[in-house]
């Protein structure tokens, strides 16, 4: 990472901590589900930027990893978020191997068809299981504590907007780090090889499926944990979570960011909710308004908002 | 070190290879020649085990390889390259040979390790790139270098996971007429360097395949010709017939 570049995030890092000083509690709420796609986001993007797989069933795990924090909450006594989210990763793993094991085998259109196919099926468990799951009304996901404290003389908003808003910060910087740390290993060069050329990466010794199904695995953890962030501020988890155009939206946040750059997805994020709020609340057909973005995307900035950032660049130097 | 005995390999009822038996031995430098069609890129895919054969035995290393895949055989020292180029676009030179270096030294599922800092596989990607002249290219993505050098790359690739043997599909494929020995003896001194043991190659040009084999194999309608030294194979009028061909007025 370039010295401006490494200002930058420190500089986002400080200012993303500083909200809940400065801004309403309104827009320090929508900060947790950009905090909570952005984990997922960071674990998909491994499976679609490094290693060229997309998958239109993550939702599944999401929904995974929050029926997991709801289940554990409201069933189990299970109030701590560190175990909840241990939980939701290991949930989300324990489904990630088999459904896995048999989408790597497949690559484009019938891996993400494959993918979306698994997210259905889950989605009709949950909707039609209704005694385990709640059905259409879902379960709730009752308030977790934080770091050995329940936070108990907090109301709902201080302690979203307080603890909980750094709470899941500090998961959205760890899980950067990790993934940071993941991309940059002999690991993420791999996946690379095996996104670029499936056939030379394996005349180099490098095993495609197997890659293919580790990048799968730690997608679908990273989607486990950010369910659980996502269930908390809702405070109930329904079968929505799990459904195909949930699984949609993600891939819209990731190219809407920019899939080929690190921090693309969390910046598609980051516009995405904060776009869907400002449309909403002008616009009741705001998938319209998406829909259209989507389409100028693809037909001209398929780099994302991180494409068109880094072509600006050099146009601003030359005017220096 | 390698050998194929009594291959044979059909598609549907096309006879794509008939019987054809080959060995190599340590230190041979050895040359498949053949005309469009004879069965020499069918004949490379079966030996690096990317084909099963549909009768015969392949052996490398005192094992039976048929069919256990390209994975499988660059672990056990068996390395090659394509005769379409074959590169990553996205990755830098030095990259592709890092990818090469980490996938010989087995450390591909260190997730949490940094590529930087791994010495020993920075050393050897930045040794194979300075072997083939890469290596003022190194940053330079794949994608963005001419031609002929991604054909070198895709050849340093391979070496750089210091294999026993390299098979090689037509090295010279892409590359100008002027630059096709320079090529050459990037690649049989770089084979001296890295320490290689055999090395096959499928190739067209005979000028090459003459100035550089040990031995000669000539294919044709997938079956052996001839298999002899250079100099046996251009006195044998079936293969200067069939595969060779006579200049005007010789």
């Amino acid at each position: 990472m370039t010295r401006s570049g490494a200002a930058a995030l420190i500089l986002a890092v400080g200012a993303i901590a500083a909200l809940p000083a400065i801004a309403p509690p309104y827009y320090v709420t929508l900060m947790l589900p950009f905090m909570a796609y952005g984990v997922v986001l960071l674990g998909l993007n491994l499976l679609f930027g490094y290693t060229g797989l997309v998958s239109f069933g993550h939702a599944l795990f999401i929904a995974i990893g929050a029926y997991t924090g709801a289940v554990l909450t409201t069933h189990l006594a299970v109030r701590q978020m560190e175990l909840i989210l241990l939980a939701a990763a290991l949930a989300a793993a324990l489904a990630a191997a088999p459904v896995g094991a048999l989408c790597a085998r497949y690559v484009k259109i019938y891996f993400g068809m494959l993918t979306l196919a698994f997210g259905m099926v889950f989605y009709t468990f949950l909707l039609k299981f209704y005694r385990l799951t709640g059905g259409d009304e879902g379960m709730r996901m009752l308030r977790p504590s934080l770091l050995g404290s329940e936070w108990s003389g907090f109301s709902k908003t201080a302690y979203l907007v307080g603890p909980y808003y750094y709470f899941s910060l500090g998961v959205l910087v760890l899980a950067t780090l990790v993934m940071w740390r993941i991309v940059r290993s002999p690991f993420g060069l791999c996946l690379q090889t095996v996104r670029d050329n499936p056939l030379k990466a394996e005349s180099l010794g490098v095993s495609v499926p197997r890659y293919r199904w580790s990048a799968f695995m730690i997608s679908a953890v990273y989607a486990g944990v950010g369910g659980a962030l996502l269930a908390t501020p809702t405070g109930n988890v329904d079968p929505t979570l799990a459904y195909w155009t949930h699984s949609g939206n993600i891939v819209f946040m990731i190219l809407l960011g920019g899939f080929s750059s690190f921090f693309g997805p969390l910046l598609g994020a980051f516009a995405f909710i904060f776009l869907q709020d400002a449309v909403m609340s002008v616009f009741p057909y705001w998938r319209l308004i998406f829909g259209a973005i989507l389409a100028f995307i693809v037909l001209f900035a398929p780099g994302g908002l991180m494409g068109l950032l880094a072509r600006r660049r050099p146009v601003e130097a030359s005017r220096a | 070190m390698l050998e194929a005995r009594d291959v044979r390999k059909l598609y549907g009822a096309y006879v794509a290879l008939d019987g054809v038996s080959l060995s190599v031995r340590e230190g041979e430098f050895v040359s498949i020649i053949g005309p469009n069609g004879a069965g020499k890129s069918t004949l490379i895919n079966v030996l690096t085990g990317v084909l099963a054969p549909s009768a015969g035995v392949v052996r490398f290393k005192d094992r039976d390889i048929a069919g256990i895949g390209p994975v499988a055989l660059a672990r056990l020292g068996m390395a090659r390259s394509f005769q379409l180029v074959q590169i990553f676009p996205e990755l830098t030179v030095l990259e592709t040979l890092q990818a090469a270096a980490v996938a010989r030294l087995g450390r591909g599922s260190r997730l949490f390790a940094s590529l930087r800092g791994d010495r020993q596989v920075q050393r050897e990607a930045l040794e194979v790139a300075e072997l083939f002249g890469l290596a003022d290219r190194s940053h330079h993505p794949a994608r963005s270098l001419p031609q002929g050098h991604k054909k070198l790359l895709d050849v340093a690739s391979a070496f750089a996971l210091r294999p026993d043997i390299i098979l090689l599909d037509e090295p010279t494929s892409g590359v100008s007429t002027a630059d096709k020995h320079g090529v050459m003896e990037i690649l049989v001194s770089a084979a001296k360097r890295i320490g290689l043991r055999a090395i096959i190659q499928v190739e067209h040009d005979m000028d090459i395949v003459f100035g550089y084999s040990d031995r000669v194999v000539a294919l044709h309608q997938g079956r052996i010709l001839a298999d002899a030294p250079p100099a046996a194979i251009r006195s044998d009028a079936r293969v200067v017939d069939t595969v060779i061909g006579r200049r005007r007025g010789g």
